[in-house]
C-alpha cells in the first residue's frame, strides 16, 4: 500500500474536505483515487455491485464547479460516497444483491440519496450486501461475496459488507448500510472502521429496499467517529414520506465529540461476555474499559437479563415481517420473470428461481410465524420479548448515560466457515441485533487488532435520541485506542 | 319448518378523496391506464405509505352518521395474499382496531322501522384492475391479462352490518339507505354501476326460534339494489330447499347470475383464509383524537332518515317523503319555500315530483336551474286547491311559467285559463247544451245516467275548457233531476 503524503483515499472526510477547501485537491482528484483503489482491490474484494464512474465524475465535476463558484453544500461536498445496493437510486441498477432484481433501474432515488446528493455527496457506486441484507458476511450475495481487506480469506461482516470493505480499502471515503440486526455495526467491526446504526426513526427508510420495517435503519460506515457525526447529519431529519419518521427535535452528534468522559456512567453489559466470545475480543473490550475508567469515566455492570432471548425475538420478528415485505417481488411488474402457464405459476416459479436459499429460508420462517394458529405463539410473543427488552433498557439507562459491549463475539472469519450453519451465523449478531428490537442507537469503534492482524469493534450504545452523548463517549473510545492502523491488502490491477 | 333467514352485508365504498389513500396519487376513473401511478401504489421496492388524512375524515363522517363509536387508536394491518392486481401482495387493512365500530342504521321496510346493527367500519386500500384479454375474458382461459393500477390504493371503506337482516327485501332496504347515507355525506360517488359502491351478501338460514346460525355463504356479483333482492330471495330459497331435502350447505362464496337468476360455488372457503395479518410496520398507529372526531361530527349534513322525518312533520306521507328526499337539494327547497308561502305539502310535493321534474327532464336543465320560484309554485298548487284553474290547465300555467310568461295568476288570465266560477255563466252553457242534445236528455231520463259524462264534455267544449268539470256535473244532474 502506498502511504507517502498520506493516500488521498486513504483521507478521512474532514480531512478531505479541508483540502477542498483549501485548494490543495479537488473532488475530481477524490474521485479518481478512489476509483483508481478500487480498480486496484476490487479483484480481491468485491466490495462493489455497481461502479457509476461516469455519473460519478459529472457530479465531482459539479461539485468543484459549485465549490469553485462559492456554493459550499456542507461537509459532505465533493466527497466519494458508497450506497449499500439496497437503497434505490434513480436511473442506477439497484439489486438487493438479488437475482429477482436483476437489471431493475428504479425510477427514484431513496431519501438519503436525495440528501447525500443534496449536500453535494458523489456517489461513486452501488456495494455487495448479503441478499436483501438477509446475512452476517455477504456471502448470500446472488452476485458472488465480498472479502476482508484486513484478509481476504475472511468475510468482511454483513449484510453491509460490500460498504464495509470500500470504506476499509478506500474505495469510498464512507459509505451507506443497513442495519436490521447488526449489519453495519459488525462489518465495521470485522473490518476495523466506524459504523453507525442511528435510532429507529431518525433516518428515512423511504427507498431502502425493507428486509424488517420495524427493524431497519440506515446509517453511514466511516474511517472515523467524526465523519460518522458528520453523515449522520446530512442523511437524517423528518422526512414526510416515511410515516415512521421522527418529527420531533434532533440532537446534535457533534456537539460533545471533544468533551470526553469524565464524571460519565458507562454500564458494561454483563450478558454481553463468556461463551462464544473469543479471548481476544474480551481482552480489546476490558483494555477499552480501563481506558474509558482511566479517562474518568465511572464503569459499572450492569444487567440485561432478556437479551438472552432477543435473538430468538429477532429470528421471528425479522423473517415475519420480511415474508410479506419481500411478497412484492413476484414477476409481475419488475425484476426477473420466470414464465408458467398460470399467474400463480409464474410467481412461484419466479420467487423459487429469483430468492437465494437464506432468503427463502427467512420466508418460509416468517411465513410460518405469521400463520393462524401460531401468530401468538410466535410473532406475538416476539413482541411481547420486545416489550419487556425495551423496559429493561430503560432501567439501565436510569442508571448509566451508555451502554458499551464488544460489537462482533468474534474477529472475521473464514470464508465459508459459517455458511452451511445458519444458527452459528446467526449468532454473529448476538452483540447488535437488541437494538434494533428496541430502537436504540449504537456505534462500533475498532479498538484493537488481535494476535492474527484482525480488527476487534467496541459498541457503544444509547437510549433513543441519546446521540449526543453517544458520539461523545465513542469519540473518546476512538481517542484512547489510537487505532490508526489501516489494511494493507495487495493492490492487483483488475 | 318455518325458517329463519339470517343476513348480513359488507360494504365497500370508494372515497372520492382527491388522492389516494397511501400516497399522492389522484383518484380519477376512467384515465388512460396506468397514469395516475407512483412507485407507492405501484408496490416498488422501497415505497413506503403515507395515510391520507381526509380519507380518515371521510370513514369518520361515514362512523359518526352510522351512530358507531370511533376509536380513539387504530391501526393498519396487512392482510396478506398473492394476487396479480395487488402489487404488494398484501393489501394494507385494518383488522382488531378498526376505526369505526358498533353503530346502527335504521331502514323503514314496508312501513316498520328495522334497526340493522353495523359491526365495524373500517379504512383499506383498493386494488389494480385486471383485464382479460381473448377466449371470452374468462381469467383461466385468457391468452393474456392486462393490469391498470390506476386503481391501486383508491381509499376503501368497508362497512360490515351485524347479522341483523331477516330477508332479501330488508337486506335491499339497507343498502340503499346505506348508499343514499354515504352519497349525503359527499364522500363518495357511491354509484353502483361505477362500481365506486359495492355490496357483498352474507346469507344463511336457520329453524325459527334457533339463536346458532347456520352455514354461511357469501354472494358476491350484485350491480343492482334490484339484483341483490333478487339473489339474497334466491339465495334464502336454494338454502332452504338443500335443507329441507336433507343435505347440508358449505361454507362458500358464490357468484350471482343476473340473467339465468341464479347464484353458482364461486369457490369453497379452506376453513377461514389465512390472510396473516400483523400489524403494518410502515405505519404508526393513529390517534383520533376527540376534537378532531368532534370537528367532523360537526360537518355531517341532515342525514336522509332525519330529512323524511322533516318532511313527514310538514304534512307528507311516508312514500312522498321518501321520493323528495332522495330529490335534489335545489327541489327540496322549492318544496320548503313553497309551503312556507302557504301551499299545501301533499298537492306541492306532487306537482314537485311529478310535473316539475317531468318538465326538467324533457328541457335538460339541471335542478338549480329550473326558473319556478317557490312562491310561484305556492301560487299555481293554491289556484287549483281553490279551484281558480283546473288540473289540466294548470298544467299549462305551468308551462307558461317556466316559458318564463310571468306568475301563475299572470299566465293563467293571458292565456285565458281561469276558470268559470261564476254559476250563472255555467247554467246558461248546461242550458244551452241539453237544448242542443235532446237524445241525450232523454236516455237520461230514461235511466241512462252515464250519459251525463258525454253532457259534461259537451259544456266542457262550450266553455273552452275553463268550466270545473266536477261543477258543471253537479249543475247537469241538478238540471236533469227537474
Amino acid at each position: 500500500m502506498s502511504t507517502e503524503n498520506g493516500s488521498l483515499f486513504d483521507l478521512t472526510i474532514v480531512e478531505a474536505g479541508a483540502r477542498l477547501r483549501s485548494g490543495e485537491t479537488t473532488a475530481v482528484e477524490l474521485l479518481e483515487a478512489v476509483l483508481d483503489r478500487a480498480h486496484r482491490t476490487e479483484a480481491q474484494l468485491h466490495a462493489y455491485l455497481t461502479l457509476d464512474r461516469e455519473g460519478a465524475r459529472e457530479a465531482a465535476e459539479q461539485a468543484d464547479t459549485q465549490l469553485a463558484g462559492g456554493n459550499d453544500l456542507g461537509p459532505l461536498h465533493g466527497i466519494p460516497m458508497a450506497l449499500k445496493d439496497n437503497m434505490c437510486t434513480r436511473g442506477l441498477e439497484t439489486t438487493a444483491a438479488s437475482q429477482i432484481l436483476s437489471g431493475y433501474h428504479p425510477p427514484y432515488d431513496a431519501t438519503v440519496v436525495s440528501r447525500l446528493r443534496s449536500g453535494g455527496a458523489v456517489i461513486v457506486g452501488k456495494t455487495n450486501l448479503d441478499e436483501f441484507a438477509m446475512g452476517s458476511s455477504t456471502e448470500n450475495s446472488a452476485y458472488g461475496p465480498s472479502f476482508n481487506p484486513w484478509d481476504i480469506s475472511r468475510v468482511p461482516g454483513g449484510s453491509s459488507g460490500g460498504s464495509a470493505a470500500a470504506v476499509s480499502a478506500g474505495s469510498a471515503f464512507a459509505a451507506l448500510g443497513s442495519d436490521t440486526g447488526g449489519s453495519i455495526r459488525q462489518p465495521a467491526s470485522l473490518t476495523g472502521i466506524v459504523g453507525l446504526k442511528p435510532t429507529y426513526g431518525t433516518v428515512s427508510r423511504y427507498g431502502l429496499i425493507a428486509f424488517a420495517s420495524s427493524l431497519d435503519q440506515i446509517g453511514p460506515l466511516t474511517r472515523s467517529v467524526g465523519d460518522a457525526a458528520l453523515v449522520l447529519e446530512a442523511i437524517w431529519g423528518h422526512d414526510p414520506l416515511d410515516s415512521t419518521s421522527y418529527s420531533g427535535g434532533y440532537p446534535d452528534p457533534s456537539a460533545d465529540l471533544a468533551k470526553g468522559v469524565e464524571g460519565l456512567r458507562v454500564g458494561v453489559v454483563r450478558e454481553f461476555a463468556g461463551e462464544g466470545y473469543e479471548p481476544a475480543v474480551e481482552e480489546a473490550t476490558a483494555k477499552t474499559l480501563d481506558a474509558l475508567s482511566g479517562a474518568g469515566a465511572r464503569v459499572v455492570e450492569v444487567s440485561l437479563p432478556t437479551v438472552d432471548i432477543a435473538l430468538s425475538a429477532y429470528y421471528l420478528v425479522a423473517p415475519a415481517e420480511a415474508s410479506s415485505n419481500l411478497a412484492r417481488f413476484d414477476g409481475i411488474r419488475y425484476g426477473l420473470r420466470v414464465d408458467g402457464s398460470t399467474t400463480e405459476e409464474l410467481m412461484a416459479r419466479t420467487r423459487a428461481q429469483g430468492f437465494g436459499p437464506e432468503v427463502t429460508r427467512r420466508i418460509l420462517l416468517g411465513t410460518y410465524a405469521l400463520s393462524a394458529g401460531y401468530y401468538d405463539a410466535f410473532y406475538g410473543q416476539a413482541q411481547r420479548v420486545r416489550a419487556a427488552l425495551r423496559e429493561e433498557f430503560d432501567a439501565a439507562y436510569g442508571q448509566v448515560d451508555v451502554l458499551v459491549s464488544p460489537t462482533s463475539p468474534t474477529v472475521a472469519f473464514r470464508a465459508g466457515d459459517k455458511v452451511d450453519d445458519p444458527l452459528s451465523m446467526y449468532l454473529t449478531d448476538i452483540c447488535t441485533n437488541p437494538l434494533n428490537l428496541v430502537g436504540h442507537p449504537g456505534i462500533s469503534v475498532p479498538v484493537g487488532l488481535d494476535e492474527q492482524g484482525l480488527p476487534v469493534g467496541f459498541q457503544v450504545m444509547a437510549p433513543a435520541l441519546g446521540e449526543t452523548v453517544m458520539f461523545q463517549v465513542a469519540a473518546e473510545v476512538e481517542r484512547l485506542a489510537e487505532f490508526t492502523q489501516r489494511p494493507v491488502l495487495a493492490e492487483v490491477a483488475g | 319448518m318455518s325458517w329463519e333467514p339470517v343476513i348480513g352485508i359488507e360494504v365497500h365504498a370508494e372515497l372520492a378523496t382527491e388522492s389516494k389513500m397511501f400516497c399522492g396519487c389522484a383518484v380519477s376513473f376512467g384515465a388512460e391506464p396506468n397514469t395516475h401511478v407512483c412507485p407507492t401504489c405501484l408496490g416498488l421496492p422501497g415505497a413506503l405509505p403515507v395515510a391520507n388524512r381526509r380519507a380518515i375524515e371521510s370513514i369518520m363522517a361515514i362512523g359518526l352518521a352510522l351512530n358507531c363509536e370511533v376509536a380513539e387508536r387504530s391501526v393498519f394491518h396487512r392482510k396478506n395474499y398473492f394476487y396479480a392486481d395487488l402489487p404488494k401482495n398484501y393489501q394494507i387493512s385494518q383488522f382488531d382496531v378498526p376505526v369505526c365500530h358498533d353503530g346502527y342504521l335504521e331502514v323503514v321496510v314496508e312501513g316498520e322501522t328495522r334497526r340493522i346493527g353495523i359491526e365495524r367500519a373500517h379504512m383499506e386500500e383498493d386494488t389494480g384492475k385486471s383485464t382479460h384479454i381473448g377466449l371470452g375474458g374468462r381469467i383461466h382461459a385468457a391468452e393474456s391479462t392486462l393490469l391498470d393500477f390506476n386503481r391501486s390504493g383508491v381509499p376503501l371503506v368497508e362497512i360490515v352490518s351485524k347479522p341483523d337482516i331477516r330477508g332479501a327485501v330488508e337486506a335491499r332496504a339497507y343498502a340503499q339507505e346505506l348508499r343514499s347515507l354515504v352519497a349525503e355525506l359527499g364522500v363518495s360517488d357511491a354509484r353502483l354501476e361505477e362500481g365506486s359502491i359495492r355490496f357483498d351478501a352474507n346469507v344463511s338460514v336457520r329453524p325459527e326460534g334457533e339463536t346458532a346460525l347456520g352455514t354461511k355463504v357469501e354472494i358476491k356479483n350484485m350491480n343492482s339494489f334490484r339484483s341483490l333482492e333478487r339473489a339474497v330471495a334466491y339465495e334464502i330459497i336454494r338454502q332452504i330447499e338443500v335443507l329441507e331435502s336433507g343435505g347440508s350447505l358449505v361454507q362458500e362464496t358464490r357468484h350471482w347470475d343476473e340473467e339465468a337468476g341464479v347464484t353458482h360455488s364461486m369457490r369453497v372457503k379452506e376453513g377461514s383464509s389465512d390472510y396473516r395479518y400483523f400489524t403494518e410496520p410502515d405505519l404508526v398507529p393513529m390517534h383520533l383524537d376527540r376534537e378532531w372526531v368532534d370537528r367532523i361530527r360537526a360537518t355531517i349534513p341532515e342525514l336522509p332518515a332525519a330529512r323524511r322525518a322533516r318532511f313527514v312533520d310538514s304534512g307528507l306521507d311516508a312514500d312522498q317523503a321518501a321520493v323528495l328526499s332522495d330529490a335534489a337539494p335545489a327541489l327540496q327547497d322549492m318544496f320548503a319555500a313553497a309551503v312556507a308561502a302557504g301551499a299545501p305539502a301533499r298537492p306541492t310535493a306532487n306537482w314537485l315530483t311529478g310535473e316539475v321534474i317531468a318538465w326538467m327532464r324533457r328541457s335538460e336543465t339541471s335542478p338549480e336551474a329550473i326558473p319556478l320560484t317557490g312562491s310561484q309554485l305556492a301560487e299555481l298548487v293554491t289556484m287549483v286547491e281553490k279551484g281558480t284553474v283546473s288540473s289540466s290547465a294548470a298544467k299549462e300555467v305551468l308551462e307558461g311559467v317556466l316559458a318564463g310568461e310571468g306568475d301563475p295568476g299572470e299566465v293563467a288570465a293571458a292565456r285565458d285559463l281561469l276558470q268559470i266560477s261564476d254559476d250563472s255563466a255555467l247554467e246558461a252553457a248546461v242550458t244551452e247544451v241539453l237544448e242542443q242534445n235532446p237524445d241525450a236528455v232523454t236516455s237520461y231520463r230514461s235511466g241512462e245516467t252515464k250519459v251525463v259524462g258525454f253532457l259534461v264534455g259537451q259544456v266542457m267544449r262550450a266553455t273552452g275548457g275553463k268550466a270545473d268539470p266536477k261543477r258543471v256535473n253537479e249543475l247537469l244532474v241538478e238540471t236533469l233531476g227537474r
